[in-house]
This record gives structure tokens, sequence and C-alpha cells, in this order.
């Protein structure tokens, strides 16, 4: 295994698919695009064949609509791992590796127990997509700490977002630095008059870490928010002036690699 | 042994809020207070009670849930009600399906263990509520075609311990599996066959065969040649592949002197000519021969387009129409060549008031009440969400309009755009070398269904949407939709199977089932063989025509060579998709179907496929001349604050404000590949035209638009023909898009098309769409019908009604855009930038939303007659001159003039950017109009041609040098206040407005709606 991660420049991510998960192709071309090599593996072939988890560093549940939120959002795909990878998902958080849950990915993780806290349906009972501020509060090889930046905004698209946490947790959390991301009123929401929090999460929760911050869950997702023009402000930001070459949702990809790259 | 899981939450239930508003609207005697959603799961299996507690503890998050096995009232809250909803013996129930997975992947149990588990929804209601106001939120809850209800109060409950232990078990009594019908009978009989179906041996009619005298005579004829009586499956089979569903009779008869028909003549005819005109430029690639239109996207790949309509389902089952509508639409995508990935969704919906409570029934005795305006929006808006979101297909463009007239019957268009390699890998070498549309099922190819199963639901819907509805609307023409199914074996076949070469030949199964889509197939190499008996079945005991004709929904039909099914079919199993073979493709000329061996269907394909005969069709125009809203303009122009009045007042119209509650609660963000959102701006007003940008590595985009306007049609079919056309155009140029690389999709939606004033109509409709297709050189690429959108029904008083929607044609806009980052969004962007028009206005009010307003305030029909008309060469110039402004980056903003006209262009780009403006009409006198009509025409005429652009003051010289071919006034500024000003010849005041009042009048009906 050490052999693998010295020969290789470029860390390996593995991206699961399957049963309805649908941003895959998204999440592996932000991982490539920042130096990674990602892999899209679907979900029974890693059943079939669970020792290749060990050539990864980085794992990625993905968004999506994992059997179709069917028995509750995020439930059935994390029994099916729960069912059959168990050890080997154990094994992965044992080594000096990252996982990464977005939206549904998320649900998952938190369904799987790697991660506190439960996702429940937004406050208004709707689905949403729009985009949000987010404050960067936690300390993690995916956040930014690093690079000085504290606010980033990215989209946001869910029908079960409300991130629900005892209060006892979540101090606990808040101390070990475990609140990832908070919804803020920053540019977007000021932009279009918006609300900070658009699901009603407790403590206005976006995302939370979990391993001494290498697993990340968010509701946010930074693969649609990769180039410029995702942007919701970036019609008005070119005419301004001052548009950023790429967009916000990126950095955090580059975070992860460049946590393998440096080492 | 039946047991039943419950699923309580722990913690309070976002959903409460939605159910109480909408339940608490439904006029009850008492409010309800509160409400607690319980997920059931009943499970009839040999499970230990162990295993089923087992099993209970994984379907629960502890964090928010709690379980209880068999007794429900220990661990809830008292309640006043309960409502049970579950769905009927038969429907699909998906949720039931992934808990049974679940169950066996915990278990280890094989895939065959005898365990079925039927979910339900339970309710517990609190309030001082009664019975018949529970019984009012149990039929808001449930559609009695598909679901079932159980109420009881917290007293019965107790009594009896708990809900009843029943399972929705299919139970189908044994039949003869197949009957012959004797066609030696009456003409009478004949008819009744065709109209209302075969008398079945219960006594009872199928359900309409939709096959008239003529029809029934050559079938009568070819049965008599081959000396035996039809069998009943070969009826019906005959009925799919005839209907005006799939052969699009209106279309294709000769009518008039028009001898090759409308389709031949005018749709073909048009595309035709524009690409052999356009040569080498020509984009076209695969045109009205697949399952959708394909045009070039770059060197590398086809971009596809799909529009499609599911009226008469929605209007049934709003939610169950509209979302197999959508993944029935995806796939035509996935249908495709070998298989493009959906990449966009679209929908448009035309809806009655949402405030109209009217109520309108099927029947005479009011026994069979059809769903209100505002029930259909909300389960068609649901449809989509749930069918959309699931399949992780962004939902980029769409629009909605109400009309009166569409609540006998609803429209919901659903489209979807895909893409695909222009060349596919050939394994092993895996060079690019196969074309990825030429496709061909062999002689001696195993014909394989995969995806979903069959079961009764879906039955007769495509004959049922060629008749009128009225009371014999069968109710089994529900489908069901299973958005993940069909995920699954999407991504198994466009993302593997088909770079692996495995399939020659695949195509979509919708109207008419399998008994469609391998009859079409077998074209491709003249023969098919089915054992029926093979097709995989939701629950057993369905008659061999069900089978045959079944819609059941998330099914593709491929041609697999022998040598390659044992690679495909183990690829499928590994993702936990369904593949059979159902028979073989042959070249015997025959359709033959067999049912444990026996032969029961034995049909020539010549004739299955053109044994239709043709029926020439005769139109007949009725002239039809409006008033002209002379009365109320003499009275009320001139008081002061009128024009304010009635700017506010069509801000505040649904056919012009947002709908940003149906944009926001799609996602058009998947796939990552938005660049022009459903919203724009600071404002966040609804876009005209969207952008995306579907291939990572490219710059290059997609830009889609529709056009139509409905109400042009009462005055001239034509013009709103030419209209629609231009306004698609002009929606995509004005964001960025370019004529000679768009394409366009017709969809008429008719009534009464027998009629010979509606066909005199549909002549004239068509008769535009080629002048004008031509004109602008935009080949027509795919297009759909729907030609019997009428109800026939009673109202509260029993009276008889008839309600036919006017007649509506969508025109689809795609096309492909060089580089997105030169996309121009429609909202002001900059204090001190210039607003010019571009185009010029003429009185042109017939039918504008500004005089439909005041026919309404007036309780009046004067809706004038003069219609917009469309200068195709004044036109076509504009927009190449905008092209090019836009090309060389001159300009902030560009917003189209649609409905409102000029006054609610501005107010849109003004409350886009939350920027203020002053508008002054000296500028802008109209052409050819006495003095004291110039303001109204200035303002609200819908003259086509016409855009709204803003320019930074750096760029004015460059951007006037660019425009000086073309009209074009400077009307004004944007100023950074928040006053909307609009000024007259004189200087005088005539629009003084808030653009924050503005803004909200916008956003009203969408934030009620939330």
């Amino acid at each position: 295994m050490k052999k693998i991660k010295t020969k290789l420049k470029k860390p390996k991510v593995i991206v699961l698919s399957g049963y309805g998960l649908n941003c895959e192709e998204e999440t592996k071309f932000a991982f490539d695009s920042v130096g990674g090599i990602a892999d899209i593996v679907h979900i029974n072939d890693l059943i079939a064949k669970p020792k290749i988890l060990s050539e990864y560093q980085i794992m990625a549940f993905p968004g999506g609509f994992s059997y179709g939120d069917d028995t509750g959002s995020g439930k059935a795909y994390a029994n099916k791992l729960k069912n059959h990878l168990a050890l080997e998902l154990k094994e992965f958080l044992n080594r000096d590796t990252l996982i990464i849950g977005i939206c549904n990915g998320f649900q998952i993780l938190t369904n799987l127990e790697i991660l506190p806290g439960a996702l429940t349906y937004n406050k208004n009972g709707k689905y949403i997509d729009r985009w949000v501020d987010l404050k960067i509060e936690g300390e993690s090889p995916w956040l930014l700490n690093s690079l000085g930046i504290k606010n980033i905004s990215l989209p946001v698209a869910h029908g079960e977002g409300c991130y629900i946490i005892d209060e006892k947790k979540y101090k606990e959390m808040k101390k070990n630095k475990q609140i990832a991301f908070t919804y803020t009123k920053g540019e977007i929401c000021n932009f279009q008059n918006l609300e900070k929090n658009p699901n009603g999460a407790i403590h206005d929760i976006a995302g939370v870490l979990g391993y001494n911050g290498r697993v990340l869950g968010m509701m946010p997702h930074p693969e649609r928010a990769m180039f410029y023009y995702h942007s919701p402000l970036w019609q008005m930001k070119k005419i301004k002036g001052n548009l950023k070459k790429e967009g916000d949702g990126i950095l955090l990809f580059k975070n992860a690699i460049n946590y393998f790259k440096n080492k | 042994m039946i047991s039943q899981i419950y699923i309580i939450p722990n913690i309070k239930d976002n959903r409460e809020r939605l159910f109480l508003q909408s339940w608490n609207s439904l006029n009850l005697s008492q409010k309800v207070k509160s409400v607690a959603i319980v997920d059931s799961y009943l499970i009839d299996s040999k499970l230990s009670n162990n295993q089923i507690l087992k099993f209970s503890e994984i379907l629960t998050n502890p964090i928010i849930e709690r379980f209880s096995i068999n007794k429900i009232l220990t661990k809830v809250d008292k309640f006043d009600y309960i409502i049970e909803i579950g769905f009927l013996p038969g429907v699909t129930d998906n949720v039931g399906n992934t808990a049974r997975e679940t169950a066996l992947d915990l278990l280890h149990l094989k895939k065959d263990t005898d365990l079925k588990i039927y979910t339900s929804k339970i309710f517990l209601i609190s309030g001082s509520v009664k019975l018949e106001d529970v019984q009012k939120i149990s039929l808001s809850l449930h559609n009695p075609l598909i679901e079932r209800a159980y109420i009881a109060s917290f007293k019965e409950i107790k009594k009896y311990g708990g809900l009843p232990l029943k399972t929705p078990k299919v139970i189908l009594e044994k039949r003869i599996p197949v009957i012959n019908i004797s066609l030696k009978v009456s003409d009478e009989e004949l008819v009744k066959i065709g109209r209302e179906g075969i008398l079945d041996v219960t006594g009872v009619r199928r359900g309409p065969l939709a096959l008239d005298l003529t029809s029934m005579k050559v079938i009568q004829e070819y049965f008599k040649k081959l000396g035996r009586d039809p069998k009943d499956i070969e009826l019906e089979s005959l009925a799919q592949t005839w209907s005006e569903h799939c052969k699009h009779t209106i279309f294709a008869n000769p009518i008039d002197d028009i001898k090759d028909g409308l389709y031949k003549t005018y749709i073909k005819g048009a595309t035709n000519l524009i690409r052999k005109q356009k040569g080498k430029e020509d984009f076209c690639v695969s045109v009205f021969s697949d399952n959708s239109g394909a045009i070039v996207f770059d060197k590398d790949y086809l971009v596809t387009h799909k529009v499609e309509t599911h009226n008469s389902p929605s209007a049934l089952d709003p939610f169950g129409g509209a979302i197999t509508g959508i993944v029935g639409v995806n796939r035509d995508t996935i249908g495709f060549g070998f298989g493009a990935k959906p990449v966009a969704n679209v929908y448009g919906f035309c809806f009655g008031d949402p405030l109209d409570t009217r109520s309108l029934y099927r029947d005479k005795e009011k026994t069979r009440k059809m769903l209100s305006p505002k029930r259909i929006m909300d389960g068609v808006l649901r449809g989509v969400n749930v069918g959309g979101n699931c399949s992780g297909i962004p939902t980029v463009s769409g629009f909605v309009k109400y009309d009166d007239r569409f609540r006998g019957k609803p429209l919901v268009f659903v489209g979807t755009v895909g893409i695909i390699p222009r060349n596919l890998p050939t394994p092993p070498e895996n060079k690019l070398k196969r074309s990825s549309y030429e496709k061909r099922a062999r002689v001696g190819d195993y014909i394989v269904v995969v995806g979903g199963r069959v079961g009764a639901d879906g039955i007769h819907g495509a004959t049922f949407s060629s008749v009128t509805m009225d009371s014999s609307s069968p109710a089994t023409a529900v489908q069901i939709g299973d958005p993940i199914t069909q995920k699954k074996m999407s991504d198994a076949i466009v993302k593997e199977a088909r770079d692996l070469n495995l399939y020659n030949s695949i195509t979509d199964n919708g109207a008419g089932g399998i008994s469609c889509s391998i009859a079409e197939m077998a074209k491709e190499c003249n023969g098919a063989r089915v054992d029926l008996e093979k097709v995989p079945l939701k629950y057993p005991g369905l008659q061999p025509w069900q089978i045959w004709i079944s819609e059941s929904q998330e099914r593709m039909t491929l041609s697999i060579p022998k040598k390659k099914w044992k690679i495909f079919n183990k690829l499928m199993e590994s993702r936990g998709v369904e593949a059979t073979i159902v028979g073989e493709f042959t070249n015997s000329g025959k359709c033959i179907v067999k049912f444990k061996n026996k032969t029961i269907v034995d049909i020539d394909l010549e004739f299955l496929h053109n044994g239709l005969p043709t029926r020439p069709l005769l139109s007949k125009a009725v002239a039809n001349v409006f008033q002209e809203p002379i009365s109320i303009l003499s009275k009320g122009r001139m008081k002061g604050g009128f024009y304010t009045k009635i700017l506010e007042k069509l801000l505040d119209n649904k056919n012009i404000n947002s709908f940003s509650f149906i944009s926001s609660q799609y996602d058009h963000e998947v796939q990552a590949s938005s660049v022009l959102k459903p919203l724009s701006g600071r404002g966040r007003i609804n876009t005209d035209a969207q952008i995306f940008c579907p291939i990572f590595s490219s710059n290059k985009g997609v830009v889609l638009s529709t056009g139509l306007y409905p109400s042009y049609g009462d005055i001239s079919t034509y013009h709103m023909s030419a209209c629609a056309i231009d306004t698609a155009i002009r929606n995509a140029i004005c964001v960025g898009g370019t004529l000679s690389h768009l394409a366009i999709l017709d969809n008429f939606c008719w009534c009464s098309s027998y009629d010979k004033n509606r066909l005199a109509q549909l002549v004239e409709s068509v008769k535009a769409c080629y002048e004008y297709s031509v004109g602008y050189k935009t080949p027509l690429i795919s297009g759909k019908d729907s030609m019997f959108n009428d109800f026939k029904g009673y109202d509260e008083n029993g009276n008889s009604v008839e309600i036919s929607i006017p007649p509506t044609l969508l025109i689809s806009a795609i096309g492909v855009i060089k580089d997105v980052r030169k996309t121009v969004s429609p909202e002001f962007k900059n204090a001190g930038d210039f607003i010019y028009l571009l185009g010029e206005t003429y009185d042109e009010l017939g039918a504008s939303e500004y005089y439909k307003l005041l026919a309404k305030m007036e309780k009046n029909n004067a809706i004038g007659n003069n219609v917009p008309k469309v200068d195709l060469k004044k036109n076509l110039k504009t927009y190449l001159v905008l092209e090019e402004v836009i090309q060389k980056e001159l300009i902030n903003s560009s917003l189209s003039l649609t409905s409102g006209g000029l006054a609610i262009a501005l107010a849109k780009a003004s409350l886009g950017g939350m920027l203020g403006c002053k508008i002054n009409l000296e500028a802008e006198p109209p052409k050819g109009s006495s003095a004291s009509r110039s303001i109204d025409i200035t303002l609200f005429s819908e003259s086509q041609g016409r855009i709204l652009v803003t320019v930074a003051p750096k760029n004015i010289s460059k951007f006037e040098k660019a425009v000086k071919r073309i009209a074009y006034k400077k009307i004004g500024q944007v100023y950074s206040d928040d006053k909307f000003i609009i000024t007259d010849l004189g200087n005088k005041k005539i629009i003084e407005a808030s653009v924050k009042k503005l803004h909200k009048i916008y956003h009203s009906f969408s934030n009620k709606m939330q």
C-alpha cells in the first residue's frame, strides 16, 4: 500500500455510483481536473471486488437519488454498504484517507453513522434548488483554511437537507471544529435577497466533519460550482470586470488532492 | 405471516405545514391542528420475529425515527382520525420494492424468496374535525384510480387494536386466455367494437380501440381473405399500431388538394428543402426517423431533442401522467440511435385557472368528478419534479400558461435533450468507427426487453389519447412511473452496454408497449416472432392481449446478437437491471406472437404497418371576427394613473408573471452544466431561453427556448404559428444563439380534429410552419401531435358541457452556441447603460394580453383582430445584427419582447436587475396608427421581431454603427434608484412605478404557490 502511495504522484479517487446516484460524472471531472485520477465504480462492482478499495486514497459519495429516497434518503444505499462492505469501509477509514459525501452522499454517510446527525425534510417541505453562502467553520484537509478563504458560495438542490443534531453533541462538535460550514448571509443572499438558511438546518449547519476532519459531509454541491459561469452572479461580475477564473467549489477538490501531493 | 412495521418520526415533520395548508383550504368544518406521518411496511412472508425485528431496525434512522411492529397505538401520541393511503392491488409500489431488496440483502435471502412488502402512508390527524372533513382530506390525498384509503377514528383503532392487516394482492380470475372475435357482423356492431372495444367474456367492453368503420371494414376484409376470425389480441394489436397516437393519421392523410398530406408536404417538405439549400452547412443528422431528432453539436458529438405531450393521462392522474410523461420522453433519448445520454429536461404546462372552483363530471350522474385545475396543477408539477429530479437530469427550461379552456384537459409538454458521440467504439480494438445513429435489427437476433415488468397499468393509453375524454375513458390507461428503475437501466445502457457494442438496435416502449416497439423494429429485418409467456410480469394472471399492449413503464426493447446475450445479461444483472429474451427477429414478413407455443398473432407486417386505409380529409374555414375594445378605451384611458394600473395588472397576470415556485423546485444544476439559468438576476426573473454546457472540456453550449400563443389562434392560426416560430427563434438569439445553427420542433395540440373548421385552422398553422421555418432556414427536426383535446361531460347542475382547448402550437428551438462565455442575460445590469429597442412596433394588439385584460375588465370578448404578423425579411436582418452585437460583446442585457409588449419587457428587465429606468416614448412613435391610440400600441402591442437591449456608454458608438442597418431607437437609460418612469411625447409621465413594488407584484402569485 505504502509503495503505491509514494510511487503515484496523482492520488486515486473512487467515486461510487449505481442505484440512482447521479452526480458521479461531474464529481469525477472535478477530481481529474485538479490532478487526481478518479474512477467511477458501481457499488455492485465494489461488492464483487472489495479489495480494490485499498488502491484508493479518496472516496467520494456523490449526490443523487439513491433508491429514489425510498425508505428514507440515503438509507437503502447505506444499508447496502452496511450489509456488504462494513469491514472494508472500516479499513479504509483506518488508513490516512479522505472521504467526501455530497448531498445524497452526505445522507448516506449519516445513515452509515460515519458522520453524526441526520438529515430530514426541508423546513417548507419542498425540494429546493438555489445558491447559498457558506462560512467555513471547521478544520479539515478538505477545507480552505490554509488558503485564507473564509466564505464561499455554492448551489444546493435537495428535499431533505435539514440537518438535525442534539444540543450536547453539537457543542462537542463545535469544540472539535467538526462543523464544516454554516449557511450565512453573503454575496448570493444579498444579491437575490434570499434567506441564509435554505432548509431550516439546526445552527445553520450545511456540512460536518468526522475522523479528524478527514470525512466531510455537505449538502451544497461543490462540483456544480467548478466554472465561473456556474454562479448566478457571473453575468454581473463579467460586466463589472471582477470575474474569478474558476468557481468556488473546485477549491475543495484541489485541497483534497494537494493533501496527498504535498506529503 | 403478515406483520406491519410502523416507522414513526421522533421530530416535528417539516412536511406538516404543507399538508395543513392544503387541507385547511378544503372548506372543512373545523381546522386540522396537527398531523404526524407514519410510514408503514406490511409484510407478507415466512420471516421469523427476530428477522422482522432486525429488518425494522435497519429501516429506522434512530436520530429522527422510531419503529413499532404491529402495534401503532403504543408508540404514537393521541390523535383523532387516521387515514391510511396505500396502493390498489397491482399498482407499482416502488418503496415496497426497495424495502424488499434491503430485506433480502440484510437477511441473505434468495431473490425468489416468498416475501411481499406493501407500503402505505399513515396520517395521524388531530383537530376537532368531523368524519366528512376527513373524507375530504382523504380524497385530496389519493387518487382512487390507483390508490386506496382507509379511514378510522382513534376509538375504532383502539377497539380493533390497530389497522386491519390486509394485503393488496392482485387476484385475477382465470379466464380463457385468447378469444376469437367474429367480424361477420353488422356495421353497427363493427362501429361498436371500434369505439367501445372488444366484448369480453364477462360481458364488459374492454375499452376503446379507436378504430372507425372504414378501418374495421379493412380489417374485416383482411381476415376474410385469410379465411379465419381475428383473435382479440390481433385486433388490439392493429388498434395500437393504427392509432392516431402512433400513425398520426390527420397529418398523414390527404387533405383538400394536399395529396401527400400535411406532414410530408409541409413539415418534412420544409426540412428537406432547408437541408438542400444549406448544402455543406446542413447540420441535421437524423430527423423524423428515430425516437428523437438529432443535429450536429461539434465534430465529435450530436445533440438530440424530442418534445412529447402527456395530456390525457395527466387529466386522469396528474402525478402519474406527468411523471410517466417525463421519464417516457427520457426514453426517447435513450432510444435514439444506440442510446443518447439525457442532458436536459424541458416542460410546458397549460392549465385551467388554479383558483377556479367549479366542478366538472365525466358522467351525468355526477359520480365521476374531474380533478380541479389546482389539483391537476399540483399533481403535474410534482410528477415532473419527481421524474426529473430523481433521474439526475437537469430541468433546464419550461413555461406555464393558463386559460379557462384548459380545465377540461390540461396540456403537459415534456421534452428531453440528449448527447451522443457521432461514432462509437468497436471493441475489442475500440476504434471509433461505428455510426452511433444507424441501427438495424438483424435476422436471428434475440428480442430482449430490459427494465421494468409488465402489469395491467397503462392499457389502452395509445387508443385512449386518440379520442375525446368522456365517461368511457378507461381507468387502466393510468401509468405508474418509477424513475429509479429507469435510471438504473439508462446508466447500464447509455454509459456501459452501448460502448461495448452489445446490441444491433434499440427502441423505447411507449404507446402500445411491446406491440408497437417490436413491430416497429421488425421493419428493420422484416419479421419477428415473440413468445409472450416469457415477458416478465408484475403478477400472474394477465391475459396475453394485456401483456402485448400494456404500457407499463421503464422498458426498452433491444435486438441482441445471440453470441452477445451472455455478456449483456451479466452486465445488466450486475447493475440491478432485469433483461429477458422474449423472442427472435426473423425475415418471415410477419409478426408472429405465440403464447405457450400456440400462435395467437399472425399478421403480415405489410398489413400491420401499411394496411391502414387512407381517408382524404376536407377542411372548411369559418371566419371569426371579434369586437374591438373601443368603449373602454374612450372611457378610461385618459384618467390619471391608468397605464400604471394596467402595467401592474398585466404584471400580476399569471401568463406573464413569475413561476419561480416551479423553477426552483426543479433541479436545474445537476450535471454541472448550467450557464443561463431559469431564473436570472437580482430580481430572479424567469428567462425566455436557457443555456447549458453539456461537454465539460468544451465551451460550446446548447440553447433552448420556446414560443406559443394559444390566444392568437382565436383570430388566426396562421399568424399564431408564425409568431410562435418567430418568438422561439428570437428568444434563442437574444441570449447568444445563432440562426446558422438553430433547429425547431413542433408540437400540435388540437381539438375536435374531425371538425372541418378545426382542420382548416390546422392547415393554416402547418402552412405557416413551412413558410417561416424555410424563411429562417431553421429545420423542423422532430414533432408530435395530440389531436383530440376535448372534454365532454357535465357541470355541477348536470348540464352537458363541452370544453375544447384552444388550438395550440408549441415551437421549441434548440441551437448550438460557439462560446457560452458570451451569453447575455435579460435583466438590466448597470446604472447609466442606455436602453435601446430593436425592431418596429405596429398596431398589433389583437388577442394581446392588454386587450384580453380589457375584455376581462369589461366582461366581454372584445379582443380585437389585429394579431401580430411576422415580417420575415425585416426580422431576419434584425436577428443577424443582434447576433453580431452579442458576438462583439457590445450589449449588457437583451430581452425578447413577447406577451405584454414593450411595457412588460421594460418592467421585467428593470425588476430583474432591481434597477430603475427612465423611458421617453417620443423616441418610439408607432407605425401607421392614429395618435390617440399611439400610447396603447407603443406600450402593449405584441409586434414580433423586437428586442430590448442595454448598452454601456463606452460601447455606444460601436453599437450604433452595427445597428444602423436595422430599425432601432434609443428609448431611455438605466438608473440606480427605485423609479420606473415612462413619459409620453410631451414629456408627461404616463407610467410611474416603484421597481420594488413591481418586483413584489411579479412574484406575488408564485410566492402564494410556494
